[in-house]
């Protein structure tokens, strides 16, 4: 057992730290805006130009070759430095681990260097108005089109984050109506700018624009737009949703930086000298919050530990997504209770602490034990593939 | 960075399980239950003889010389089945205070007799009042404010307290330090660090332990609810009873690497061990809680009998989530530690 780093990793580490504390941006506005996302999308730019966008990547697509180890530096590093939560997730985390692992050498070659550059923005469409978490239970439709060699898109995807801004959406499609349930889907990538493609954007709970509900009117696809075999696409969704539970989207910089937020909020709050009674009461959740997203970066640690030897997480990733979304709802409400009075101020009110970030950051909490497969579906994964109770 | 146990750790821990899964049967905690002394000299003696009792002892004293981090998966295979004799006080506290502490005299005396498993020691810490199994001790670690002191188990005078957890022996007891067989371990500002690193040991110790007790208390409950049929089918595949167990999977899961990390920074001297520590005993008690509670309410009325094992998993785990700090005390430290620096 070894809690140290290498020296070249430290030197990695003090290269990211370097080159985040000169660059990032302070204040963006929410990239989950109109306005904010065209700010963001600069952000993503410059990250790219100095090869800090997708630092796990090989070199010809625009990464550094980094280690699982350094990337885990990098993202903590990030999150230190105050870097926003990255409006290229969707692609960088979630579809380019599938590209990697099913893309055609065309595919990698053509969309990981534009997504890493953030000229192609990704979003996701898993979700129907009839199927959530029956995924399977989708029925958006892909016909063949023998002639002009690809398939014909009918029906409807809904709560898409940043579906509004995005150009680019990749997720299942029904291929063959007469198969079983789980047989009988494509994984398709689909430009939201062909003819028949209507995006109507959906308000979130925190009042941002981002959600949206994207139609699909006899929308053509070519073969070259299909992420492995035809009716596979179940397999290869389940890689994708995967990586959304597991490492990949929220790696414990994230958390540990928040926390750390948290006991600096703590502090001020504290200084004030106002509400003592109160500040007094929140204060062992603000080390329970603490605490836990510290064991989350432990957890990771050991996680990774693993991968580098072979061994993956497999089922074990809905323990971690259940862990990081349910800290991250209890480190805001924390939040929310050592800002007393002022937790409802948003908006950057004049006596809004932090402007209001902490309910905002709250609000956006709560969709994690919802997105991403909600967390009751995950605990039926961890009783009925991790512990092994039966199905029926 | 390396996150997790060698070879050679998971072979020894494989070794020992093996041994305990033949001699701390069920039945055997059962007996310690009723037994009036409740220790079975016979597993001692096969543990020093593997060298799990002188694991911590330095080579120079007849013991394996091994650190924190190679004991805990052992500590972790002691709770699973529940091992009711003083392993954490003798070979987690006591001896490295010893091979830490004691001058070399008194290293001398007692080490070597923990190494080959003729000496029992426990530990009587400020603020830890009830004494581990002081009736078959020959040493008593006896601490009184900056001073430690060995005694022998045969000048304390003992009064028994019962434990909610039967295999458990306790005892307040009563030591007249000025007797002639009584040795000074370390006094003043050495007594004090060697006396705080003996607890945080203790606790970091525990917390291991209760990580098995509670692997053990949700394998037990997996087999009943895949075993047991209502409205004609597994329990186990109702979804209330899945949360149930995926609650307490979830618990022991984040807090079984946080457990690990207290012992690397003991092992390693890590500036922040007492915080690290802190975090580790924490989480292992709400787990083992949210575990036997968890166990409980699955197994329904059965496992509200004493006739069900599943009752000595889940008294050790009471005793042992309040014993060296329990889970408030532990997270108010680390409060302390993060916010009033």
């Amino acid at each position: 057992m070894d809690l140290t780093f290498t020296p070249a990793e430290e030197e990695f580490r003090a290269e990211a730290r370097a080159w985040l504390e000169a660059n990032v941006p302070v204040g963006l506005p929410s990239g989950d805006t109109l306005e904010g996302f065209a700010l963001h999308l600069e952000w993503e730019k410059k990250l790219f130009e100095a090869r800090w966008a997708v630092v796990s990547w090989p070199t010809e697509y625009g990464g550094r070759g980094a280690s699982l180890w350094e990337w885990l530096i990098f993202e903590e590093e990030y999150y230190r430095a105050g870097g926003p939560q990255r409006v290229t997730q969707n692609g960088i985390f979630l579809l380019a681990p599938t590209l990697f692992e099913f893309g055609t050498d065309e595919q990698k070659a053509h969309f990981l260097p534009r997504m890493a550059a953030a000229e192609d923005l990704w979003c996701q469409g898993w979700s129907e108005p009839d199927a959530g978490s029956d995924l399977a239970g989708i029925k958006s439709r892909a016909a063949r089109d023998d002639e002009r060699g690809g398939w014909v898109i009918n029906g409807q995807k809904t709560w898409t984050t940043r579906g509004a801004f995005c150009n680019w959406l990749f997720g299942l499609f029904r291929t063959d109506p007469d198969a079983a349930r789980h047989s009988g889907m494509t994984y398709l990538m689909v430009p939201l700018d062909a003819p028949g493609v209507t995006v109507r954007g959906v308000e979130r709970l925190d009042g941002d624009e981002g959600f949206a509900e994207v139609f699909f009117d006899d929308v053509f696809v070519g073969d070259d737009l299909v992420l492995g075999g035809v009716n596979e696409g179940w397999g290869v969704a389940m890689a994708t949703t995967s990586s959304e539970r597991g490492l990949t989207l929220r790696s414990p910089g994230r958390f540990c930086a928040a926390a750390d937020r948290l006991i600096d909020l703590y502090r001020r709050q504290a200084s004030t000298g106002d509400h003592p009674e109160r500040i007094a009461a929140v204060r062992d959740d603000v080390a329970q919050s603490w605490m836990e997203a510290e064991a989350y970066r432990l957890a990771t640690l050991a996680d990774v530990t693993g991968l580098v030897n072979g061994v993956g997480q497999g089922a074990r990733s809905s323990l971690t997504k259940i862990f990081w979304s349910e800290l991250d709802v209890r480190l805001h409400e924390t939040a929310l209770r050592l800002c007393g009075p002022s937790a409802e101020l948003v908006d950057e009110a004049p006596a809004a602490v932090d402007g209001g970030a902490w309910m905002k950051g709250f609000e956006f909490s709560l969709s994690g034990p919802i997105y991403a497969g909600t967390n009751e579906i995950q605990r039926n994964v961890v009783a009925e593939r991790v512990l092994g109770l039966p199905r029926k | 960075m390396h996150f997790a146990f060698t070879e050679d750790q998971l072979l020894f821990r494989d070794a020992v399980a093996e041994l305990f899964a033949k001699e701390c049967t069920p039945d055997k905690v059962r007996w310690a239950w009723e037994d009036e002394v409740g220790r079975d000299p016979s597993t001692w003696a096969a543990l020093a003889e593997m060298g799990v009792i002188g694991l911590t002892v330095p080579e120079v004293h007849g013991g394996l010389g091994m650190d924190f981090v190679d004991l805990l998966p052992i500590l972790t295979e002691a709770g699973r089945v529940a091992y009711p004799a003083p392993l954490l006080e003798t070979v987690a506290v006591v001896a490295p205070l010893l091979a830490e502490a004691a001058p070399s005299a008194v290293a001398e005396r007692w080490l070597p007799g923990i190494a080959d498993g003729s000496v029992i020691a426990t530990v009587a810490l400020d603020g830890q009042p009830f004494v581990v199994d002081a009736h078959i001790a020959d040493l008593v670690i006896v601490q009184r404010d900056d001073s430690l002191y060995a005694v022998p188990g045969a000048s304390v005078r003992r009064v028994a307290q019962a434990s909610v957890d039967g295999a458990r022996r306790l005892f307040t007891i009563d030591v007249d330090l000025s007797g002639g067989d009584v040795e000074l371990i370390a006094s003043g500002e050495d007594g004090w660090n060697s006396a705080n690193r003996a607890f945080d040991r203790g606790a970091a110790a525990t917390a291991a332990v209760l990580i098995g007790l509670a692997e053990q208390m949700i394998a037990m409950t997996v087999a009943y609810v895949v075993d047991r049929k209502q409205f004609g089918v597994p329990i186990g595949s109702f979804q209330a009873v899945k949360h149930h167990l995926a609650d307490a999977e979830l618990a022991v899961t984040f807090a079984r690497p946080t457990v690990w990390n207290a012992g690397y920074a003991i092992a390693h001297d890590v500036a922040t061990m007492p915080r690290e520590v802190s975090m580790g005993k924490c989480f292992a008690s709400d787990a083992a809680e949210v575990a036997a509670r968890k166990a409980l309410q699955t197994h329904g009325a059965i496992g509200y009998t004493t006739e069900h094992d599943l009752h000595f998993w889940m008294k050790r785990a009471w005793s042992l989530s309040n014993s060296y700090g329990d889970a408030a005390w532990h997270r108010r430290r680390v409060a302390q530690l993060l916010l009033d620096a």
